[in-house]
């Protein structure tokens, strides 16, 4: 499926904003992303598995809020991260 | 054992080749590196621009060998933290495959969570490739690989007291409570120290496994028991590189030093100017002389502004080990000049005459050639500075 991915986090993606990964859930989307590009998830996910506190993760039209959110082939994940801060 | 044999026991040559300042920003890291004259500072950087960096240092051991291994603890906006290594002197950078992290927690309970790695420590000359890392909120880290992977130091970070050695959210400073100055005895790769803010200073002699408080004598003015066993306010502390038996604090609480095997802090602020008190953040050695130490006072007053008492900015040394006090102002503003200046941001270089250092949250960057005689500003307009080190390069 085609994962979009924010600003600050295209430096592990080769600047690339979209990128492919495989998964039935959040998790595994997270953990193929970070199998193809090291250390992309623990910026996201804290040590707790929880989604960091300016991190959204959509799917589709809809907000993923935990990690065992499922997630089919053709779904697109979106990743946000806000930019809010001096 | 006293400072005195101490310190004749150990090398006190003054350095030679090139010096480095590594100058961590909120924006990102900068190195000045000049002479052994420290006439010109030429700059690169920014390195990770746009990123926090709270913290850049360069191995001592991998310089001895002419290596330029470097670490920088960073984090990006309102992504997690992370560890850098550079072997090229910050030109190329690899990312920590496990940076520092706490254990997960089962489900149901909260779990801490690192918001960033505030100070980095190389391990003893023994034992190459290992270094310490000290986080927000307070938690002590390992690395065995030269900062690849970081594993949690259980004796201190599951320690049946943590929660009362570190206390809550709200003992802490306004970006969160801190472990900080992270001290590993050059003699004893086991004998570690840690200061927290708050938290105190603890002591460790078997490598982490166990922790002892080391606040006698400090004052907690801010709680009910004003001399409690832990719960201080630890700003910064450091151990003299020639005299590993000396230790300086400067605290919420004024300025101490402690002579080992002692236990009891001494406070040697009390012979600062009243006017000026013995409030601050950092405090910086000299590279061979234990009876000296330089600090950099902040008014503490009423609603602590944490600025340059009065608005004029002087770095105070004591050369006979806090009996007496001198300002030292040359090349300052005379007035109007609010400087803070944070924990890990003055340091003093190893030549002969030392050259001393500070960087504001102004984003100045000041320099003195004479040991804090006069003062030179080396560079202005950068992004709010979090720590400059102080390093001689090898051949």
């Amino acid at each position: 499926m085609k994962v979009f991915i924010p600003t600050p986090l295209r430096a592990y993606t080769g600047d690339r904003g979209e990128v492919e990964a495989a998964g039935t859930t959040i998790a595994e989307v997270l953990a193929d992303l970070d199998r193809h590009f090291p250390g992309i998830r623990f910026r996201m996910i804290d040590e707790q598995d929880a989604v960091r506190r300016h991190i959204r993760i959509w799917v589709n039209q809809d907000e993923a809020r935990a990690l065992d959110v499922p997630v089919g082939p053709t779904d697109q994940v979106i990743i946000f991260q806000a930019l809010s801060g001096g | 054992m006293s400072a005195a044999r101490t310190a004749q026991s150990r090398s006190t040559k003054p350095a030679a080749g090139t010096v480095a300042l590594l100058v961590a920003t909120r924006k990102g890291a900068f190195i000045y590196r000049a002479d052994r004259s420290r006439r010109a500072w030429r700059v690169a950087g920014p390195m990770f621009f746009g990123h926090t960096v709270h913290h850049v240092v360069l191995d001592p051991r991998s310089n001895a060998q002419g290596g330029r291994t470097l670490l920088a603890a960073t984090r990006t906006g309102h992504l997690g933290p992370t560890i850098m290594r550079s072997t090229d002197l910050g030109r190329t950078w690899k990312e920590a495959s496990r940076p520092p992290a706490f254990p997960k927690v089962p489900a149901g309970q909260k779990g801490r969570v690192v918001d960033h790695s505030l100070w980095l420590t190389p391990g003893n000359a023994a034992e190459p490739g290992v270094w310490y890392s000290g986080t927000s909120p307070q938690g002590l880290f390992r690395s065995e690989d030269d900062g690849a992977t970081w594993s949690s130091v259980a004796g201190f970070n599951d320690n049946p007291m943590y929660a009362a050695w570190t206390g809550g959210e709200q003992d802490g400073t306004p970006d969160g409570p801190k472990m900080h100055s992270v001290i590993v005895d050059p003699r004893d790769a086991r004998h570690l120290y840690v200061a927290m803010s708050s938290g105190g200073v603890f002591e460790s002699l078997d490598r982490g496994a166990s922790w002892t408080p080391l606040n006698q004598g400090v004052l907690a003015d801010f709680l009910p028991e004003k001399y409690p066993e832990y719960g201080q306010d630890a700003h910064c502390v450091r151990l003299h590189p020639a005299a590993p038996d000396v230790l300086y604090q400067q605290n919420h609480c004024g300025i101490y030093r402690l002579e080992r095997p002692g236990t009891v802090w001494q406070r040697i602020g009390t012979r600062m100017p009243r006017k000026v008190g013995d409030v601050g953040f950092p405090i910086a050695l000299h590279p061979r002389d234990p009876a000296t130490a330089w600090v950099f006072p902040m008014d503490g007053s009423t609603v602590w502004p944490r600025t340059s008492p009065g608005g004029k900015p002087a770095a105070y040394v004591t050369r006979n080990a806090g009996r007496t006090w001198r300002r030292q102002d040359a090349g300052l503003p005379e007035s109007q000049g609010w400087f803070t200046v944070k924990r890990q941001a003055m340091c003093a270089d190893a030549n002969d005459p030392a050259g001393v250092y500070f960087g504001t949250t102004g984003g100045e960057l000041w320099a003195s050639r004479d040991e804090g005689g006069k003062w030179a500003c080396i560079a202005r307009h950068l992004p709010e500075i979090y720590a400059v080190e102080a390093v001689e390069l090898a051949r």
